[in-house]
């Protein structure tokens, strides 16, 4: 395993007509804090109610209403700053970031601009050929979500609906670290991963409840960093994939055709896969920050954060090196697993006092490629940590081969039950019988006289000869019991 | 002058003031003899001096994560010039 | 009692008393003060009145007092400042861009008076967004001064923002009224009427439910014709109010028993800075006057530096319209209020706030976006904020000396309407001996010790530590007792 470094980069160029480009990437992750209320209102978070159903008088910015800060919201924006090794901010501030929208009822949006609650952190992103690559975070704060703006139930009108106005959002800013879309892909799920290890955001982003504004820009390698493009309220992470494919290539081509990159504002239309200019955010914007006079600085004590500190779940980089350390796995198998945290958790459930290789391959193998087939996640899956557990005991114990295994796994995949009783009922027991072998093994002996004659000279023919004997005992037979008497009768030694 | 008429402009643009373009340059003059007024805080030695950061002398309250208020759509909608199924209308807006 | 035109001539306390000891009934107090509403159009002191409401809350006080379960103000008719929502009543702010909101709650300082007993007369006009020093910026025009110059027949402000406020108090319109303080206007308002006006430290009243003008300095208080009616109404206003993050959690005393009718061993601060070039000879005589008075009621005089005050209305001058400047973005027309026709969001913003917002709630928000807009933060509102610890700082050190401070509230009296119309800094300078106060966030209290020699009113100006009301009320006993101002305007407006 090997990490890179962020600047050690130069390994994800592409192509141009005149020669390579460097993507730079750099990503504002919003991701909706798990609270009941939202974060300056006593009003409901539950995603899909009825237009303006879960909104207060605060949330609809009436005349006099005043904001008073949500604990929850505060705690779990500390968690997740511990949880990306962030340095906490026992100091920070509110501000108001004024600006005019029909769905920013206040006219400013309360957020925390010069005093964010987090400060600098580092996320080890895993990428699929088992190598990581840090991606430094600037900051985490806190702030309101909008409401929600419908342009399309009216000809002439936009529909306004507040509920989602006040909900609190954790603004995850990265460094520019990343050097291409799988490897920004890779930090979102990373990302997503830790927030849900802490349970601080469902990570939902068909919901909404984590969407990224993405940064992306182009540069010759080595060279000072390039005029970026933001492209807003991304929320797939194929989308973001797309989105950033079609930005770098966009922007390569108005550079290479000797034109220069607008800094602006973009949107990403996930019919076309392309990224267009966002009108709205055509003019330059000047948001007047300045602190909410309506709040006071929010401070935090030492004891308190040192507590919160002491409640952390063990987060997936540290899972990742224990699975390798006590189950002895490889980093990629070892990442794979801790991508999820139930997943984490239902491999450790199988694995417990098991071959914890053969429980790894078990859990990676088949039973992830069955989930993603029948597109089912550990929530909803048909076969408990418990019975494939079971189903690895017998395979230890050699009551079934692993190619047998496999067929009691699809029955139990596919109507349920217990392993023993499957294989019980199907006759699938393997056969330790010596004796019932060798009279298989014989009769294949005695059937081709030619083929034993040949396999003195070539000792790979053995790999025929269990073939046969398998074929012959309905893969029942054990092979290594298999193998030890063909060698013996064939004097192979 | 210490604002211009561009300034006004922009500003009240900003602000979401339509002024007319005869209103720019008295708003200008007015504005600027009080940002000439206001300046005498120059005078102000302030380099060592924290800026105040609050009138009260407490720490900022933290309240329960606990579901209190709306579900009152007709309320928050009452005063509304404009209104159609509990949504809020704004005249069309281009994205 | 029977004529109606003396239960209006009662204090708020008397009008207490007589309630309890059934001389009169709540309905019948109500009347007559309804009466002299009726009466008093020309002041136009009212935005909107609420009779109907008025006589329904006075039945449920008589029904209460009848049986011996009365409450604190139970029967006694205010006038609320129309900068507080009331529910179901029309709340403006003063304001066009607040036209027909009715709001569906009720605020935490108005819930607390109704709580206690108190009869709501109706909404009093006021500076839009309590922006002004002369009730001259109000959408719904401006209020008269009860009082007049002796022998002339001028208009005069009654001072502002609150000033339907202290006109109807002076007027004898209402028995007493609320009002909202962020650079003077309750305490000049107060001293242009010849009345008290009682600011508290920032964070006693609630702020839930008041338009908010500057958050930071934005302060509720009575408005009341004397010092034990102010302490008995600011007993009822006041409260921590878990809604409102800057309300303080601290014991709420009975003001009303601070008042002892004596200073013995108190330490009055005079700051030589308060002495401003121009200043009537009349105010600085009022001044000394007070001074003696503090010392026959067994206080001493101490003499004290504030050396940063000449720089507090320039901060007030940034600091409250750029938080203004933000308070105000949400009167957009799409949730309440105004909204100009058209088919474009950005017009329909600029067209709608453009009619809805006075000539100075405009210039201030201007003022206050310009001020924070990008690259002139650290000049002007940075800079305006650490100006604001030097000041209170000053306060500070001062306190360690002395009990209270003693100054004039206002640098002259009340002027004519339309006489400073034109200048906006000579208008401001109204506030210059009121605003500290509001940026430090002590409480201030200004009550009427006597008249010019053209017959108007000038009042004095008590500074307090933080929290500490009591000694302001204790003191303006005493002092009131020495002033024995008991003038009244005549009531030239019945005739009107």
């Amino acid at each position: 395993m090997s990490t890179k470094h962020p600047h050690e980069s130069g390994h994800k160029l592409i192509a141009g007509a005149t020669g390579d480009w460097e993507i730079v990437i750099g990503l504002e992750v919003h991701a909706q804090v798990s609270s009941k209320a939202k974060l300056f209102s006593g009003a409901n978070t539950e995603y899909g109610a009825e237009p303006n159903s879960q909104v207060s008088l605060v949330d609809a910015a009436m005349p006099g209403m005043l904001p008073v800060i949500n604990r929850y919201c505060v705690q779990q924006a500390v968690r997740t700053g511990l949880g990306l090794k962030a340095k906490i901010n026992t100091i920070s501030v509110f501000d108001r970031k004024n600006y005019f929208y029909p769905d920013l009822p206040q006219g400013y949006q309360i957020s925390q601009f010069k005093f964010p609650i987090v400060g600098e952190g580092e996320v080890t992103v895993d990428l699929a050929d088992g190598e990581t690559v840090k991606v430094r975070i600037e900051r985490l704060h806190l702030e309101q979500d909008a409401g929600k703006s419908i342009h399309d139930l009216h000809p002439d009108l936009s529909f306004v609906d507040l509920n989602r106005s006040g909900v609190a959002l954790m603004e995850i800013v990265s460094m520019p670290d990343m050097r291409s879309s799988l490897e920004a892909a890779a930090y979102v799920r990373k990302v997503r991963a830790i927030v849900r290890y802490l349970g601080t955001c469902d990570g939902n982003m068909e919901q909404g409840s984590m969407r990224a504004d993405v940064n992306v820009s182009v540069r010759r390698p080595g060279e000072p960093l390039g005029t970026r493009c933001e492209i807003k309220n991304v929320n797939s992470i194929r989308f973001m994939s797309q989105a950033i494919e079609y930005e770098a290539r966009r922007q390569i081509d108005i550079i290479e055709e000797g034109g220069v990159i607008k800094q602006e504002t973009r949107q990403f239309d996930s019919k076309t896969s392309t990224t267009s200019a966002m009108r709205s955010k055509e003019e330059a914007h000047d948001y007047r920050y300045f602190p909410d006079p309506d709040l006071l600085p929010l401070e935090l004590d030492e004891q308190w954060i040192e507590k919160i500190k002491a409640t952390l779940p063990e987060l997936p980089d540290e899972k990742k090196s224990r699975f390798m350390s006590d189950y002895g796995l490889s980093a990629y198998d070892a990442g794979v697993l801790v991508a999820e945290k139930d997943r984490a958790a239902f491999f450790e459930r199988v694995a417990i006092g098991r071959d914890s290789k053969l429980a790894s391959n078990w859990v990676t193998g088949e039973f992830f490629g069955a989930l993603n087939k029948a597109g089912l996640n550990i929530e909803n899956s048909p076969i408990s940590a418990n019975q494939l557990g079971k189903l690895i005991d017998l395979i230890s114990d050699k009551t079934v081969s692993g190619r047998i295994a496999k067929q009691v796994f699809e029955i139990m995949f596919e109507f349920g039950g217990d392993p023993a009783q499957i294989i019980e009922k199907k006759g699938l027991k393997q056969v330790t019988d010596l004796t019932a072998i060798e009279l298989e093994i014989d009769k294949v002996i005695a059937a081709h006289p030619g083929k034993v004659a040949q396999v003195k000279d070539k000792p790979k023919m053995m790999g025929w000869f269990v073939g046969q004997v398998m074929q012959s005992t309905g893969g029942k037979a054990n092979p290594q019991a298999v193998n030890q008497l063909l060698r013996k009768k064939l004097g192979l030694g | 002058m210490s604002v211009n008429k561009d300034t006004v402009r922009k500003i009240a643009h900003l602000a979401r003031i339509a002024e007319p373009e005869e209103r720019l340059e008295p708003l200008a003059r007015e504005l600027s003899t009080i940002i000439d007024w206001v300046e005498q805080l120059d005078e102000v030695e302030t380099e060592d001096v924290p800026p105040m950061t609050s009138t009260v002398a407490i720490k900022l309250p933290l309240r329960d994560d606990v579901v209190t208020d709306g579900g009152y759509p007709e309320d928050i909608v009452a005063n509304a010039p404009g209104s159609q199924d509990q949504f809020f209308t704004v005249p069309k807006v281009l994205e | 009692m029977t004529d109606n035109s003396e239960l209006t001539d009662l204090t708020l306390a008397q009008a207490r008393d007589g309630l309890r000891g059934k001389a009169f009934t709540a309905r019948e107090l109500t009347q007559s003060y309804l009466n002299a509403m009726n009466d008093a159009d020309a002041l136009n002191c009212f935005i909107t009145k609420t009779p109907d409401k008025a006589l329904a809350m006075a039945d449920e006080a008589d029904t209460r007092l009848m049986r011996g379960e009365g409450r604190p103000l139970d029967g006694l008719p205010l006038g609320i400042k129309d900068l507080f929502c009331t529910q179901d009543v029309l709340t403006t702010a003063g304001s066009h861009i607040l036209d027909g909101f009715t709001p569906r709650y009720e605020s935490t300082v108005t819930n607390n008076l109704w709580q206690d007993g108190a009869v709501m007369l109706g909404k009093l006009n006021m500076d839009e967004f309590a922006m002004g020093s002369s009730n001259e910026n109000s959408y719904y025009g401006p209020v008269t001064n009860p009082w007049r110059r002796s022998g002339g027949e001028t208009k005069l402000v009654p001072g502002g923002s609150s000033g339907g406020s202290a006109a109807a108090v002076a007027a004898g319109l209402v028995a007493a009224a609320t009002g909202t303080d962020t650079g003077g206007s309750i305490r000049q308002p107060a001293a242009f009427t010849g009345i008290v006006g009682m600011k508290p430290t920032y964070g006693r009243c609630s702020r839930w439910g008041i338009v908010a003008f500057a958050s930071s300095l934005d302060q509720a208080g009575p408005l009341a014709r004397s010092v034990q009616d102010s302490a008995l109404l600011l007993t009822s206003m006041v409260g921590h109010d878990p809604k409102d993050s800057t309300s303080i959690n601290a014991p709420v005393p009975d003001f009303e028993s601070a008042m002892t009718g004596e200073m013995k061993g108190l330490r009055v601060g005079i700051p030589k800075e308060y002495r401003v070039e121009g200043m009537p000879e009349e105010i600085d005589r009022y001044w000394r006057q007070g001074m003696d008075w503090c010392r026959a009621a067994g206080a001493e005089i101490v003499d004290i530096s504030l050396p940063h005050t000449r720089y507090a209305l320039p901060a007030y001058y940034i600091v409250a319209p750029a938080e203004a400047s933000s308070n105000l973005a949400r009167y957009d027309g799409v949730r309440y209020g105004l909204r100009c026709k058209s088919d474009d969001i950005t017009d329909m913003y600029e067209q709608t706030r453009s009619q809805g917002f006075g000539d100075e709630v405009k210039r201030r928000v201007l003022m206050g976006t310009y001020v924070l807009s990008a690259g002139y933060y650290d000049a002007y509102y940075l800079k305006a904020q650490k100006v604001r610890t030097l000041i209170s700082r000053d306060f500070s050190q001062a306190f360690n000396k002395v009990d209270l401070i003693l100054t004039p509230t206002a640098p002259d009296a009340a002027f004519g309407i339309g006489e400073k119309a034109n200048d906006p800094i000579s208008m401001y300078l109204n506030d210059v001996f009121t605003v500290p106060v509001n940026l430090a966030g002590l409480p201030g209290l200004s009550l009427p010790v006597g008249l010019n020699a053209q017959g108007l009113p000038l009042g004095l100006q008590l500074i307090g530590k933080a929290l500490d009301e009591e000694t302001l009320f204790r003191a303006g006993g005493a002092l009131e007792e020495a002033a024995g101002f008991n003038a009244t305007p005549t009531r030239w407006w019945r005739d009107v």
